[in-house]
C-alpha cells in the first residue's frame, strides 16, 4: 500500500492530505482493538479537518478502550482517478487499512450537497451501498450531524442515525456493538437493540406510505420502535469531553486554528436558520473551563490562532470574563484571537476594536433582507441604523471595504424588498461619502445574494421555494439598480440551491435519485470544479421524481412531513406560531427578553435552558 | 542566528515548503521555544529554510535558520526538545550556532533512483553512462519565461551510475546554488534521450551539502 501510494502521490495535487502522520494523530495496536471505526467525512481533508464535531468525536471514540477510530476523507478527483486505475480501495489515514476491513463506518453529515460523496466514498471503499445489501455486523454504516434531522433521503443507505450531539450517544452505541460482535449477534438483532438507545433512528424499521397524490401518508413502525425519535443533547458542557489534544494538520486546511466552542444553542430565532432552532436549548461553558481549555489546546498544538465559536458569540454571557483573560494571554504568547459572529452591541464593538477584527477580516454584515419589514418577517434583528453606525465608525477609521450578504426568495418578499437591498447599499455609499477620511482610495461594496432554501425544523419548513426563473429575475432586478462602480454584485446560479432544497426537505424517494446520480458520476457537488447539474437532472428524470414537489410546491400544514418523526426539541406548535408571526411581520424578541416557549427546554433534565 | 540541520523522509516528503515552515513554527511553540517575530501588522515567527525542497523529494541535509526570542537553550537540548514535538519523518539531526554563510553553499550530493516494473535490460547502465559522457546534454527547464533548454553537464561535478535489479541508481554531486541543478533533471535527460528507459517511479534524495570548494557545508 505504502509503495503504491508513493507512486501515486507525485501525480496528485496536495499529496500531504492523503498520508496521515500529523501531530497528535492517534495510532493503536490492532491486537488491542476490538472495534474499528472508519470515521468518514464526506468532503475533502481540508474541509473535514476544519470540522469541530469531527475532532470532538474522534477524541471521544479513541478514548474508549478497545476502540480505534480512524479518519477517512473524500479524495479529490485526481486521486480518485488514480485509485480506480490502480484498484486501490478507499483507506483510512491512521492505519492505511482499507475501509472495507472496518467494523463500523461512521459519517458526519452537515451539508446536503455532500450526499453524493457519501455514496461515492462507500463505492470507492468497495462496500455495497444499500443497507439491505450489507449482511452481518461487519461494515455497519451509521451517521450523525445536522443533516440527520431529515435523514430520509439517505434512509436506504445508512443502517442507523444518531440524532443530536454525539458525545454521549456514540460511546453507548459502540459499547453495544462491541458486545454484539463478541456475542456474534445478527445485524437485525443489533439494529433492534441499538434502536432502544435514545436518539437512535433505524430507518429500515419504519415503512413510509404515500397517498395517491404523492404526499406522505403514514410512517409505520414495523417492530417495537419509538414513533418519534428525540435528539440527544449534552446537559453540562463544562464536564463534556473537549479535545485539547487536537490533530495539527501538516498541510493547510480551511480553518487552520484552534477552536473553542463557547456555548450551544441560540437565543435569537432567525426564522430561516436551521441551526438556530435545531441546536437549542441553550447551554454554555464557563469562562474558567474555556480559558483552561484554550491554554491547554494552544500549548499542546502550537497553533498561533484561536477562534471563539458559536452561532452568535456576542450572546455568550461570560464573554467579557473570558476575553479579559484571553486577550492578555494571547498577546503575550503572540496568538491571534478571533471572535467571529459578533453583533453590533456596545461591548462587541469595543471588543472588535481591541481585536482589530475589522482590520483583519473586513467589515461584514448579513442583513439577509433589504427592508426592515422583511427583516422583521425573518426575525433578523439587525437594523439599518446599526449597519450605518458601524459603517460610519469604520469609514472614519480609514476603512473602505464592506461586504453585505442577503437572501432572495424569502417568504413574503416583494420587488420592493429586493430594491430595498439597493437602497441600503446606497445608504452605505452615502455614509462613506460623509465619513471617509481618504476618498481617493474609493469604496468597494461587495453584495452577495443567495437563493433561499427552506429548511426542516424552522418556521419556514412548509414554505415554497421560488422558482429558479423567479430567483434570477429578482437578481437581475437588483443588478439593474446598481449603478455605482463601487458595487460588486455576486449571485450564484440557482442550480445548487435548488438541489439543496430538494435534499433538505426530501423523503425516501430520493434515495434512488442519489444512487442514479452517483452512478452517473456525481461527486463533490459542493465544488464548482465538479458540480454537474445535468447529471442530477438526468437522475431525477430517469427515476421519475419531480424536483418541484420538494421546492416550489411547498408543504401544507396538514400534511405529514418526512421529518415529523424526528424531534429536535423545538415543537411544531411553536414553529407554526412563529410562521404566523412572520406573516404579520411580527418579531419575536430574543430569549433574554423571556422564554418564547420553543419547547427545547424539555430536553434538559438536570439544568434548565440557559438562554 | 541558530541553524538546525534536519532530515525529511518517509511520508513527510509530501509536505510542501510553505507547510513545512508552518509546521516548524508550531513545533517551536509546542516545545516552549519562543521565536523572534517579523515586524508588521501580522507578526510571523521568523524561520527560514535554505534551498526549498520539491514535494516528494527526500533529504538528509535540510537547513533551518531561526532565532530564539529572549531565551538561551543549549543546542543539544534544543535538538531534543524539537524532536519531541515534531512529526514522524522530520528529525532534527543537529543544532549549532556557527553555521556558514548561505552564500557559500555550492554543491549537493544526491541520490536518484529510477524504478521499473521489470528488471532493467542488459546494457542499460552503459547507455546511461554514455549519455552523460556526451559533450552536451540539453534538457528542458521550466522557468519564469516559459520552457527553455539548458545544458546540464556543466552543473554535474561527479556522477556514478549503477543498474541492478529493477532500478538504475545515480550518485551525483551537482551544483545547488548559482547556478543550481534540480537532480530530477538527471531523470529528465534519460526520459528525453533514452525514452525506453523512462522509469515508472523516481525517487530523489538530498544527501549532503558542500561549499563552492567541495568542503562540507554546515
Ligand atoms: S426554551 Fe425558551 S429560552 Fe430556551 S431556547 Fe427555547 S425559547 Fe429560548
Amino acid at each position: 500500500m505504502t509503495q503504491l501510494l508513493n507512486r501515486i502521490l507525485p501525480l496528485v495535487q496536495k499529496p500531504a492530505r492523503y498520508t496521515g502522520g500529523e501531530y497528535n494523530e492517534i495510532k493503536k495496536d490492532l491486537a488491542d482493538v476490538r472495534v474499528r471505526v472508519a470515521f468518514c467525512f464526506p468532503d475533502t481533508y481540508e474541509i473535514g479537518m476544519s470540522n469541530v464535531g469531527m475532532r470532538i468525536l474522534y477524541g471521544v471514540m479513541n478514548q474508549m478502550d478497545g476502540v480505534w477510530c480512524e479518519r477517512v476523507f473524500a479524495p479529490w478527483g485526481d486521486m480518485e482517478e488514480q485509485m480506480r486505475q490502480h484498484d486501490l480501495p478507499l483507506w483510512a489515514l491512521e492505519s492505511r487499512g482499507p475501509v472495507k476491513d472496518f467494523d463500523m463506518i461512521a459519517f458526519t453529515i452537515g451539508y446536503e450537497m455532500s450526499y453524493s460523496n457519501i455514496l461515492n466514498m462507500l463505492r470507492l471503499a468497495g462496500i455495497p451501498l444499500r443497507s439491505s445489501e450489507r449482511q452481518g455486523l461487519h461494515n455497519m454504516v451509521f451517521a450523525g450531524g445536522v443533516c440527520a434531522y431529515n435523514p430520509e433521503p439517505l434512509a436506504d443507505f445508512i443502517d442507523f442515525f444518531c440524532l443530536g450531539e454525539g458525545e454521549e450517544i456514540t460511546p453507548e452505541v459502540l459499547d453495544l456493538y462491541d458486545r454484539a460482535k463478541a456475542e456474534g449477534w445478527t445485524k437485525e438483532a443489533f439494529l433492534l437493540a441499538v434502536s432502544k438507545i435514545d436518539g437512535v433512528y433505524v430507518p429500515s424499521f419504519y415503512r413510509h406510505e404515500y397517498a395517491e397524490d404523492g404526499t406522505l401518508e403514514a410512517v409505520v413502525p414495523l417492530v417495537d420502535v419509538p414513533a418519534v425519535i428525540t435528539k440527544r443533547v449534552v446537559e453540562d458542557l463544562d464536564r463534556a469531553y473537549w479535545p485539547t489534544k487536537m490533530i495539527v494538520p501538516s498541510t493547510e486546511i480551511v480553518h487552520d486554528r484552534a477552536n473553542l466552542e463557547v456555548f450551544r444553542g441560540c437565543i435569537r430565532g432567525c426564522r430561516f436558520c436551521q441551526a438556530g432552532f435545531s441546536c437549542r436549548p441553550v447551554r454554555r461553558k464557563s469562562a474558567d473551563v474555556l480559558f483552561r481549555q484554550a491554554k491547554e489546546t494552544l500549548e499542546d498544538s502550537g497553533n498561533n490562532e484561536i477562534t471563539l465559536s458559536s452561532l452568535s458569540t456576542s450572546d455568550y454571557r461570560e464573554l467579557k470574563e473570558l476575553t479579559d483573560r484571553l486577550i492578555p494571554y494571547c498577546a503575550q504568547s503572540k496568538i491571534n484571537l478571533s471572535v467571529p459572529s459578533l453583533r453590533a452591541d456596545n461591548f462587541s464593538r469595543e471588543l472588535m476594536e481591541k481585536l482589530q477584527t475589522v482590520r483583519k477580516s473586513g467589515l461584514t454584515f448579513a442583513p439577509e433582507a433589504g427592508t426592515q419589514r422583511l427583516r422583521d418577517v425573518i426575525n433578523k434583528n439587525l437594523t439599518e441604523d446599526e449597519i450605518l453606525t458601524t459603517c460610519a465608525n469604520a469609514f472614519s477609521g480609514g476603512w473602505n471595504n464592506v461586504k453585505l450578504y442577503f437572501m432572495l426568495g424569502l417568504p413574503t418578499e416583494t420587488d420592493e424588498d429586493v430594491l430595498g437591498i439597493a437602497e441600503l447599499v446606497y445608504k452605505v455609499i452615502k455614509t462613506w461619502k460623509e465619513h471617509a477620511v481618504n476618498k481617493k482610495r474609493g469604496l468597494r461594496v461587495h453584495v452577495a445574494t443567495a437563493y433561499f432554501v427552506p429548511k426542516p425544523h424552522t418556521p419556514f419548513q412548509w414554505e415554497k421555494q421560488i422558482t429558479p426563473e423567479e430567483y434570477l429575475r429578482r437578481c437581475k432586478l437588483l443588478k439593474d439598480h446598481f449603478y455605482s462602480r463601487s458595487i460588486e454584485y455576486d449571485y450564484h446560479a440557482p442550480d445548487l440551491s435548488r438541489l439543496e432544497a430538494v435534499m433538505a426537505r426530501g423523503d425516501r424517494r430520493l434515495g434512488e435519485v442519489i444512487l442514479a446520480a452517483v452512478e452517473n458520476g456525481a461527486k463533490l457537488d459542493g465544488w464548482d470544479e465538479y458540480f454537474r447539474y445535468d447529471l442530477w437532472l438526468d437522475a431525477f428524470r430517469s427515476c421519475g421524481v419531480d424536483m418541484d414537489r420538494y421546492t416550489t410546491r411547498g408543504y401544507s400544514d396538514d400534511e405529514i412531513l418526512p421529518w415529523d418523526h424526528i424531534d429536535v426539541g423545538v415543537s411544531r406548535g411553536f414553529l407554526l406560531r412563529e410562521r404566523d408571526r412572520a406573516y404579520e411581520a411580527q418579531i419575536t424578541p430574543d430569549c433574554r427578553h423571556g422564554c418564547a416557549g420553543c419547547g427545547a427546554n424539555k430536553l434538559l433534565k438536570e439544568v434548565s435552558c440557559d438562554a | 542566528m541558530l541553524r538546525a540541520m534536519f532530515s525529511k523522509t518517509g511520508d513527510a516528503v509530501w509536505i510542501s515548503h510553505l507547510d513545512l515552515m508552518r509546521l516548524f513554527q508550531r513545533a517551536f511553540k509546542r516545545a516552549g521555544l519562543p521565536l523572534t517575530h517579523s515586524q508588521g501588522f501580522n507578526p510571523r515567527p521568523s524561520v527560514s529554510i535554505a534551498l526549498p525542497l520539491s514535494v516528494g523529494v527526500e533529504s538528509h541535509c535540510e537547513l533551518l535558520d531561526f532565532q530564539l526570542d529572549g531565551v538561551e537553550v543549549p543546542v543539544e537540548e534544543l535538538r531534543e526538545r524539537l524532536n519531541e514535538k515534531l512529526i514522524p519523518g522530520i528529525r532534527v539531526l543537529s543544532v549549532y550556532d556557527d553555521g556558514m554563510k548561505l552564500k557559500e553553499l555550492g554543491l549537493l550530493r544526491c541520490e536518484v533512483v529510477m524504478e521499473y516494473d521489470r528488471p532493467v535490460p542488459e546494457g542499460a547502465g552503459e547507455s546511461v553512462r554514455a549519455l552523460f559522457g556526451r559533450d552536451q546534454l540539453l534538457v528542458e527547464k521550466k522557468g519564469k519565461n516559459g520552457v527553455t533548454e539548458q545544458d546540464i553537464l556543466p552543473m554535474i561535478r561527479s556522477l556514478s551510475v549503477e543498474a541492478s535489479g529493477d532500478a538504475i541508481r545515480f550518485q551525483a554531486v551537482v551544483c545547488c546554488q548559482d547556478p543550481s541543478l534540480n537532480p530530477m533533471q538527471l531523470v529528465a535527460a534519460v526520459e528525453r534521450y533514452l525514452p525506453e528507459l523512462s522509469p515508472v517511479y523516481k525517487k530523489v534524495s538530498r544527501m549532503e551539502l558542500f561549499d563552492k570548494n567541495g568542503q562540507p557545508f554546515r
